[in-house]
């Protein structure tokens, strides 16, 4: 890569659009993504991250707007800009039929390899990824986990400067999503660019720099995973309650101690609500025994998807069934 | 506790393990595959996926058994006089039968790695686009002769006897791959716009059937009712097949041929264009 590269952003987005029919799936997106690091983009089931994710790898035009990456327009330098990303699509994009390893020599040779270098590759990426013992298996009797690393492996037959990863962990067992975890940050301390998006802001939290909350194909917050999770209050509190006849006197205790709302909590006893910090979480509890409520238990975690989008949007989020092809 | 499993919890949640870390750090970069050796990696493809699903050749072998014994013995008496008679006749015509029926394959191939996402990644790869089809297409060349090899030798068996003989057979199997190979463009269009595997044998049942069952492979045309014969006589598999019985009896028909092959040409002019057309546009 030359110098004149090198000045530009990873991805610039601006105004970038795409319709299918009536449905905006990508409706007017401004963005920019620095090099290095891991960008997140959080949004629900229909928000517009694979249809954003496959114009950026040049898989699908856009019907209005323009990006850029690396400087190179996704439209007429396409040809540019599949030689520095790799996508790692939402579903298995590897060939059922054919084994783990054959479908790496595939994409070995399809990058340049000798039949000899492309076997190497291969090899040396089923051990990276402990897929090796399966190697020689069909990929149609892999589990989930194996798949999606395979996936990512096929991503990386060649070291790209940018690769897209679709809802990674999506469907994984905690296993397996720690693995393509850890995968992604050794992707991260070797220089690439990782575009992430996922349906958990527990996940871009964990790996993200910067993450941008998208719905119904537009940004509604971006920043980094601290300022997002302070504009929706830092923590969430849940308590447990031993008799629900006193969650009503519960609320009126803790409306006392915490400047912020309730969020809804359907279960009759407990009650939720956004503190600063595990300290003032702690004046809460005690605050309630000396009430004398009755606590059988609390939790502090961090809001949940849904939560966020409540906090942004003032709605809930509205998933949608339909999926893409 | 066993303290190793412990520290490999560790790396599992903090650092990232090193394996993949080398892995990323030797990825040299190889000059670009060209167009040429892209679509003999996509053939290779096709070939892997013969080896690893031998069923999609159950048909092209299944089907020609069952009809080569089938009409010879049960027919090949009354329409021909002698079965071994009827065999001369029948055999140029059942390979014809089995290689077009099998072209229906090529787009459901393209129809699988489209709605299996395999396209999406090739499509995003830095190579020469078309050639995934070029390559797809050099894979059914591969099972077109491996079919028509199979028909020939149990011809021989039971008692087919070419008078053109091994260059005449040659010369009726290019022109057959030649003619499938143009008809499988019609597939691979369709491959691309079609919702479901399912749709696709049902639009190659209703059009390969009377393509095949009303031509001159099992009769004489001037056998049957005027309506059907005329369409019977403007049939493409009707000069497909005249044309390579012409070359394995070692009389060629140029009219056969010539047909067949200006037949081929117009089918890749309409539809190979289209094919790259419906491959460009980005759904
Ligand atoms: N090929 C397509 N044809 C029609 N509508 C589509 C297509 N792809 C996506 N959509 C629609 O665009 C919207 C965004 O979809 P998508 O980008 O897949 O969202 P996400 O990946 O965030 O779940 C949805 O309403 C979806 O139904
Ligand atoms: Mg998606």
């Amino acid at each position: 890569m030359n110098r004149m590269e090198n000045l530009n952003p990873a991805i610039e987005i601006s105004g970038l659009t795409r319709y299918f029919g009536d449905v905006r799936a990508v409706d007017g997106i401004d963005l920019t993504v620095e090099r290095g690091g891991v960008y997140g983009i959080l949004g629900p089931n229909g928000a517009g991250k694979t249809t954003l994710i496959r114009m950026l790898a040049t898989l699908l035009q856009p019907s209005a707007g323009t990006a850029k990456v690396f400087g190179h327009d996704i439209v007429s330098e396409a040809r540019t800009i599949r030689k520095l990303v790799s996508l790692t699509g939402q579903f298995a994009s590897v060939d059922e039929d054919l084994t783990g390893r054959e479908n790496l020599v595939l994409l070995g040779r399809l990058f340049g390899f000798s039949a000899r270098q492309a076997k190497i590759r291969a090899g040396d990426l089923l051990n990276g990824f402990g897929l090796i013992d399966a190697s020689r298996r069909q990929v149609k009797t892999y589990s989930g986990g194996m798949r999606r690393k395979l996936d990512i492996a096929a991503s990386l037959v060649v070291r790209p400067e940018l690769i897209f990863l679709d809802e990674p962990t999506t469907g994984l067992d905690p296993r397996s999503r720690n693995q393509v975890w850890d995968i992604v940050r050794a992707l991260v301390s070797e220089g690439t660019t990782v575009l992430l998006t996922t349906q958990y802001l527990d996940e871009a939290d964990q790996l993200a720099g910067s993450i941008a909350v998208i719905d119904h194909g537009k940004v509604i917050a971006e920043g980094t995973p601290a300022e997002l999770k302070r504009s929706v209050g830092t923590s969430i509190l849940r308590i447990h309650l031993k008799n629900k006849d006193q969650k009503v006197k519960a609320k009126e205790v803790v409306a006392l101690m915490v400047n912020s709302d309730f969020t809804e909590d359907t279960d009759p006893f407990r009650i939720s609500i956004h503190v600063e910090d595990a300290d003032e979480a702690s004046h809460v509890i005690s605050a309630l025994v000396n009430a004398s409520v009755e606590v059988s238990g609390f939790s502090l975690g961090q809001p949940s998807l849904d939560e966020v989008f409540l906090a942004l949007t003032g709605q809930p989020v509205k998933t949608e069934s339909g999926e893409d092809e | 506790m066993d303290t190793s499993i412990k520290k490999t919890e560790f790396t599992s949640v903090g650092t990232p393990p090193n394996s993949i870390k080398s892995i990323l750090s030797t990825g040299t970069r190889p000059t670009q595959a060209n167009a040429f050796s892209a679509s003999v990696t996509f053939g290779w493809r096709a070939l892997l996926k013969i080896k690893h699903v031998p069923e999609q050749l159950f048909d092209a072998t299944a089907f020609p058994i069952m009809f080569t014994l089938m009409f010879t013995y049960l027919l090949g008496g009354a329409i021909a006089g002698s079965t071994g008679e009827y065999l001369q006749f029948l055999l140029p015509g059942i390979m014809a039968q089995t290689v077009v029926m099998i072209t229906v394959y090529t787009g459901v191939a393209v129809n699988n790695d489209i709605r299996k996402g395999v396209f999406d990644r090739f499509r995003s790869l830095p190579i020469w686009q078309p050639s995934v089809l070029v390559g797809a297409l050099l894979g059914d060349a591969a099972r077109y002769t491996l079919a028509s090899g199979i028909v020939i030798s149990l011809g021989m068996i039971l008692g087919f006897r070419p008078e053109g003989g091994a260059p005449g057979v040659l010369m009726a199997v290019l022109l057959l791959l030649v003619f499938s190979f143009s008809l499988s463009w019609i597939w691979t269009a369709i491959g691309f716009i079609a919702r479901s595997q399912e749709s696709l044998f049902f639009l190659s049942f209703v059009v390969l059937f009377p393509l095949t069952f009303a031509s001159n492979i099992f009769v004489d045309p001037q056998t049957m009712p005027s309506w059907l014969e005329a369409f019977v006589e403007v049939n493409p598999v009707t000069f497909l097949v005249m044309a390579m019985r012409g070359l394995m009896h070692g009389a060629p028909e140029v009219e056969g041929i010539g047909i067949t092959l200006a037949i081929s040409a117009g089918l890749v002019a309409v539809f190979g264009p289209l094919t790259m057309y419906l491959f460009r546009r980005k759904k």
